[in-house]
């Protein structure tokens, strides 16, 4: 008993010496990563901590109002607005993409494996997203756009797809899952060529059909990449202004003002910068918890295939 | 010898951060700012005019489209590294002014004597807050109606003498009618017409226009009676619960439930100019400084008419923009002798001469107007109505100016799209307007 706890300390203790000889010499290897982790996050994250506690306007000197900003915040209904907005736009967004992301992945992997198909998927991803937005936006415009054209030529309505406040949100959704379920796609294709062969043998073997092959062996088995595939997403979803700020600019009526646009537009419209910061900083609550919350759930650091 | 090298390079560093100015001559840049580029030709002839009479002084052009303009001007100033002369819309500048962004150049003004009678009426005082002035007026538009000539040919319509009311709309909604031409080619006062397929409609409205409905809500409200603000510039007390401003919005909203215009959520996201464009609609209204726009279009024929005549007469929004200084600039005297020049009549003529715009003295532009008739441009009646004395208002100028646009236009946009009636969207707005001036 005493022997194997001796025995135990002492093994901690040599790991302990032995790391700390490792530890400065990996602190040099990792001083380049700080510095830029501190200049360009830590130091900025820092200051907007300070400048949530601020008046800031960007052109006067900031004066200290303590949580003032925290407290409009909690009463401010366009707030409130932009955090629901957003929440809609994430469910549909990241519903899509991880749905289309899946099909066309299996697909991949079942079907072909064209590495010109594979490329062909990524190329929507490539557009830079203001062009993307700006195409999307002749495509579906009310009165002059193709989809609208191709509408009334069947003899249907034609649809105000980004002025219409019931259609705008879905648009934008569908806009940005066009442009990012190729890479979706990618990310699960390769988490599915992880699942050994002998398995898929084994369930053939056993005759299940392709549906059930899916849900029973591919997606428990690639559960770590479609967890890591949804935090993407979803944080990048969480992200969304450019395609805001180009096609619709928060309207019609607030139905598409989501969070980042709104603190945009308080910082630099409004020249709030103390006010956004706060709005900033509840953001950053909201992801972390949301990607805990995501982790816990999935057990995305375990995969069964071990 | 490390020593000397170190001061060496300190001394090279600190030469090349002082920058802008020192070429060692003596000789100064100044940078001055805009956002029109078709404008940028003829204040470049402007600088080179200047630059030949002070040799001293070298005039860099920085021009930035209107949408990034004023985010690009913030951060500009937050950074120190503004440029030393802005072009400034009358709207945007109380904010700059209450940070003290903005150099007073009244002394100057006074110490030189600039006559402020040569500029249009109004244009100069829009740029003064309690005693101090900001800037010196470049030039001005006016409101007017755009046509289709043909559409407006095969109506049959006469729009030189237009009236309006926002209870039946006058002989202008009996034009729009006529001029809105269904599927089956059944015209908007015709037995039959179906408002539900229209092919043309006649009028493509802005309504997406902020709080003050330039290109058209707030001149026919005004030609109504309706009054934005209680003193302008300015003021502190806004009027928006006018039930005169609320008939007028209702009365525009009804255009879209009779077919006239487009449901404002199925309008194009593209703007006015490129439905019109497109052969879709028959007319809008729009701004003198569309006028190269519109007439050079190669798509469709336009011509201007003068906007109708409500209650209250013909009212048409007179805005115009100013050069200021920025008031960190290291150069002032230099920054004040360009602003001079800008405002002098020999700019303007240069500017008048280019025919883009309208300059804001008024010798200049019966030159604008002469330049606009040598290239076949009939635009004579943006002239007249800026010279009517009661035809027409000045844009409310106050404080809060971005933060008012986003409430009012918000709460219209209630209106159109048919959520609340006009009365009660605007009641709530101005409400909320006028808590920002009590909030300070």
């Amino acid at each position: 008993m005493t022997a194997m706890t001796l025995a135990k300390s002492a093994t901690r203790a040599r790991a302990r010496r032995r790391g700390h000889g490792d530890g400065r010499t990996a602190l040099g290897f990792l001083a380049p990563v700080f510095l830029g982790f501190a200049v360009f996050y830590l130091y900025p994250a820092v200051r907007g901590a300070w400048y949530s506690l601020t008046d800031w306007n960007l052109l006067s000197e900031p004066r200290f109002v303590g949580l003032d900003n925290y407290a409009t915040l909690v009463g401010d209904p366009l707030f409130w607005n932009s955090l629901k907005v957003t929440a809609y736009y994430v469910v549909l967004t990241v519903g899509m993409q991880i749905l289309g992301g899946l099909l066309l992945a299996a697909l991949l992997h079942r079907l072909t494996r064209s590495l010109v198909l594979r490329s062909l998927l990524l190329v929507p991803w490539l557009v830079p997203s203001v062009t993307t937005a700006l195409l999307w936006m002749w495509l579906l415009d009310a009165n002059l756009g193709f989809f609208n054209h191709l509408l009334t030529a069947a003899g249907l309505d034609n649809q105000g797809f980004l002025t219409s406040p019931d259609l705008a949100l879905p648009s934008v959704a569908t806009i940005n899952a066009w442009s990012g379920t190729g890479y979706t796609a990618l990310l699960l294709y390769a988490g599915m060529l992880l699942v050994p062969p002998q398995i898929y043998e084994a369930a053939a073997i056993d005759g299940t059909g392709e549906v059930r092959t899916f849900l029973s062996v591919t997606l428990p088995l690639i559960r770590p990449i479609l967890a890591f595939a949804l935090v993407v997403s979803l944080i990048s979803s969480f992200q969304l202004f450019d395609t805001v700020a180009v096609t619709t600019k928060g309207g019609p009526v607030n139905a598409t003002r989501v969070i980042y646009f709104y603190i945009y537009e308080q910082a630099f419209t409004h020249f709030k910068m103390g006010y956004a910061s706060a709005l900033a900083l509840s953001l950053v609550l909201v992801l972390g918890a949301l990607t805990f919350v995501q982790m816990r759930l999935l057990r995305a650091s375990t995969s069964d295939l071990t | 010898m490390m020593k000397k090298a170190f001061m060496a390079a300190t001394a090279v560093l600190l030469t090349a951060s002082c920058g802008g100015g020192g070429a060692g001559d003596g000789s100064v840049t100044l940078t001055y700012s805009l956002w029109d580029d078709a404008q940028q030709g003829a204040y470049q002839q402007c600088a080179d005019a200047f630059q030949k009479a002070n040799p001293g002084i070298r005039i860099k052009i920085d021009q930035h489209a209107w949408d990034e303009y004023w985010q690009n001007l913030t951060t500009r100033m937050v950074s120190g590294d503004a440029p030393d002369v802005i072009t400034m819309q009358a709207s945007y500048y109380p904010q700059f002014v209450k940070n003290g962004q903005l150099l007073d150049i009244q002394p100057m003004v006074q110490a030189e004597k600039v006559d402020l009678s040569q500029y249009w009426p109004g244009l100069a005082e829009l740029w003064v807050k309690d005693g101090k002035r900001y800037g010196l007026p470049k030039d001005w538009d006016t409101i007017a109606i755009v046509y289709n000539v043909d559409l407006v040919k095969k109506a049959g319509v006469d729009l030189s003498d237009l009236t309006w009311n926002p209870r039946d709309g006058g002989s202008f909604e009996k034009a729009l009618a006529r001029l809105t031409v269904d599927t089956e080619g059944r015209r908007g006062d015709e037995p039959g017409f179906d408002k539900d397929n229209v092919a043309v409609r006649g009028i493509v409205p802005e309504l997406n226009d902020g709080s003050q409905g330039q290109n058209g809500w707030g001149d026919l409200a005004v030609s109504n009676g309706f009054t934005f603000i209680d003193k302008n510039p300015f003021g502190t007390r806004y009027f928006y619960d006018d039930p005169r401003l609320a008939e007028t919005v209702t009365w525009f909203k009804s255009l879209s439930d009779k077919g006239y215009a487009t449901p404002y959520d199925k309008n194009s996201s593209l703007g006015p100019d490129a439905v019109l464009n497109s052969g879709k609609a028959a007319l809008g209204i729009t701004g003198s400084w569309m006028i190269k726009t519109y007439l050079d279009s190669t798509e469709q024929k336009f011509a201007f008419a003068p906007l109708p005549k409500g209650p209250q007469g013909r009212k048409s929004a007179f805005n115009g923009l100013a050069d200021v200084i920025y008031s960190g600039t290291e150069h002032k005297d230099a920054a004040w002798k360009w602003v001079k020049f800008l405002g002098s009549a020999e700019c303007q003529n240069i500017v008048a001469d280019s025919a883009v715009v309208f300059p804001a003295i008024t010798s200049a532009t019966e030159r604008a107007l002469a330049a606009h008739e040598a290239a076949g441009r009939d635009v004579r009646l943006f002239v007249d109505q800026a010279k009517d004395p009661e035809g027409t208002f000045l844009l409310p100028v106050s404080d809060h100016g971005d933060e008012i646009n986003q409430i009012v236009g918000t709460a219209m946009e209630e209106v159109w799209l048919g959520q609340k009636d006009a009365t009660s969207a605007l009641t709530a707005a101005n409400r909320q307007v006028n808590a920002l001036f009590a909030g300070e």
